[in-house]
């Protein structure tokens, strides 16, 4: 185990440091600097201005100051748009709220879609199963995109209960909407994953010695199909996550709700490249630590992994 | 009966003669005639070459171009640019006056070419990178593999953006960033097949008589796994169209006077407060119905080629 666990950190070092090369690469390849702008500067100022960003330097210089500012600091750089803030300035302020409905939306699409499926499988052929079904297709083609006008139609403009967007601290009715529109799709697709591998595994053999032995049923489905059932859902939960917090842009944009998402577009609309630099760089620090997570979970529970 | 028996008898011996009485049938045969029976599926196939037709003949009854604003309804699109028959506007107007009839045929055009051509280039790739780590092996495919692993842990919305931003924002650029981004899946599957195929007899025997390394990826282990590379082709069409349409949503796709059904949704959802609900339903309505249609093509594409997997 502690083997696998090595070489799976082993693995993830070097992922995020590709992204960051890679991502400063593109970055720097990109047409123009930072402070090009109509009219341009005079060049002493440019000079001068690139100094105090470190710009003058060579590359490389530049890529290693930038990983050790991370390193050691966490700082993310200046936001080269907007002069009073940094990038650290923008995640404080927009990443709580990004965790906060994303959070609830993963643990709203886990936390329904996985008893659903489960219930599905094990009352397969009834009515439960049908509307399990029927949803996880349904659902499975309105992505967040199409979900969030179509409840802003349904909750403010016809029924009048919700907000249609804002953030307000984060109260339960400025969450609702977000919260449902981002997690349906992951909900849908996580009922259908636990459906069919509970399925197989009520199938199996394992399955039908321990109801040979006379052991009840909510013991045979608890004690022995769960824990086997549970493990393409847990690999699924690394794509859903990202999927949730590219999902947090859309939401972010549609519903006013300030999370970095809105950051992140309007940084990549206006080419505020540290921007996009740092929340790149901790989007994808924090993709690759819950895969990590995912995968040691993964190698817990399933004793067929190899170390 | 007994001469009835010889008639048939004597009909079997000439089609033998003839060489068609055994006619084998194929796997791809097989394959049609279950996917044939599977009614979602078919249903999906005609739908769809409705909606595409559509794209293509449509233009023909349009009143209004894509491009031209009908200054009439300008200012009062709520209550002037409902759909109707009367004014030519099918489908109503967008925000702006254009005729959303025309708009949605461009948009469907745009995103459906988005799907096929990038599936196209994320299978070539995928394929041609899977199907070499796994016949060549050893430190060649551990390698391989290990810069797949790399790159698909890193969330490929953000790569993808970064990569619009940077090489600027046009339909090419989306084409060829959404094709790059999509194939570390489809090697993985390819690389997986290929390892159980290249140890099958035919590609002992195509190695025995000299065959080179090249043609034999190409000759027989690229066909071998066209069953696998269809069924999830199938799947990555929608996916497809799935990203281009959300990276549009977000107004960093397809760039206007050009547009997308990514791009037509956050028009219309722009302006739903506005009481012109057809803005978003139109667009929607396509967008849905079409990716039902993949989902269900893609089902009955895994029932016919892959019949173990389920």
């Amino acid at each position: 185990m502690l083997n696998y666990v090595i070489k799976r950190v082993g693995l993830a070092i070097p992922t995020m440091l590709i992204l960051i090369v890679f991502s400063f690469l593109l970055m720097h390849s990109a047409p123009g600097g930072p402070f090009t702008s109509e009219r341009p500067l005079p060049p002493q100022v440019l000079a001068n201005i690139e100094a105090k960003y470190g710009l003058n330097q060579p590359l490389w210089r530049q890529i290693i100051n930038y990983i050790w500012g991370i390193l050691t600091e966490f700082d993310l750089g200046p936001s080269f748009r907007y002069k009073d803030r940094t990038v650290n300035d923008i995640i404080e302020q927009g990443f709580p709220i990004t965790i906060k409905y994303g959070g609830w939306a993963f643990i709203f699409a886990v936390g329904i879609g996985v008893p659903l499926g489960i219930i599905a499988a094990v009352r397969q052929n009834t009515w439960i199963d049908y509307f399990a079904v029927g949803f996880s297709i349904g659902a499975a083609v309105l992505p967040n995109f199409v979900m969030a006008p179509l409840l802003v139609i349904v909750f403010t403009l016809w029924l009048g209960w919700l907000p249609g967007g804002g953030w307000n601290g984060g109260d339960f009715q400025h969450m609702v909407m977000p919260v449902i529109a981002l997690s349906t799709s992951y909900m849908a697709s996580i009922a259908r994953i636990t459906r069919s591998s509970m399925l197989e595994v009520l199938n199996s053999n394992f399955i039908r010695t321990a109801r040979a032995k006379g052991l009840p049923e909510h013991v045979v489905i608890l004690r022995h199909a769960l824990k086997p059932a549970m493990l393409p859902m847990i690999s699924y939960l690394g794509p859903a996550f990202v999927g949730i917090i590219t999902g947090s842009f859309i939401i972010d944009l549609y519903f006013g709700t300030g999370g970095i998402g809105i950051h992140f577009v309007n940084a990549a609309l206006n080419r505020d490249y540290s921007v996009i630099m740092g929340l790149t760089v901790l989007v994808g620090s924090l993709t690759i630590a819950f895969n990590l997570i995912v995968d040691l979970i993964y190698a817990w529970i399933d004793p067929k992994i190899r170390y | 009966m007994l001469v009835l028996n010889k008639v048939k008898i004597q009909e079997m011996a000439d089609n033998i003669a003839e060489m068609d009485a055994v006619k084998g049938r194929s796997l791809w045969t097989d394959a049609r005639r279950r996917f044939m029976q599977n009614k979602a599926a078919t249903a999906s196939v005609f739908v769809l070459t409705l909606i595409v037709l559509f794209s293509f003949i449509g233009p023909y009854f349009a009143v209004w171009t894509n491009e031209q604003i009908d200054w009439a309804v300008l200012g009062r699109v709520a209550e002037l640019g409902q759909p109707s028959f009367a004014n030519g506007h099918f489908f109503g107007t967008d925000s702006l006056g254009r005729d959303l009839y025309s708009r949605v045929i461009q948009g469907t055009r745009i995103s459906l070419s988005v799907g096929f051509v990038g599936a196209t280039v994320a299978v070539i790739i995928g394929t041609l990178y899977g199907a070499i780590a796994g016949y060549v092996g050893g430190r060649v495919d551990q390698f391989m593999m290990r810069i797949v692993d790399i790159l698909m842990a890193i969330p490929g919305m953000f790569v993808l953006i970064l990569m619009l931003v940077v090489f600027g924002r046009s339909i090419l650029m989306l084409f060829i960033a959404i094709g790059l981004l999509a194939w570390l899946d489809m090697s993985r599957i390819v690389r997986g097949q290929t390892l159980s195929i290249k140890n099958k007899e035919f590609v002992e025997a195509a190695r025995a008589t000299g065959v080179k390394n090249s043609k034999i990826i190409t000759r027989h282990i690229v066909p071998n796994l066209l069953g696998v590379v269809v069924v999830y082709a199938s799947l990555l069409v929608p996916g497809m169209i799935l990203i281009e349409s959300s990276i549009s949503f977000l107004g960093l796709g397809v760039q206007e006077p050009s547009t997308s059904w990514g791009a037509l949704i956050s028009d219309g959802a722009k302006t739903i407060r506005y009481d012109t609900e057809w803005q978003l339903l139109f667009p929607l309505a396509f967008f849905v119905t079409s990716l039902f249609c993949f989902y269900f093509i893609g089902d009955g594409l895994r029932d016919a080629l892959d019949p173990k997997d389920r």
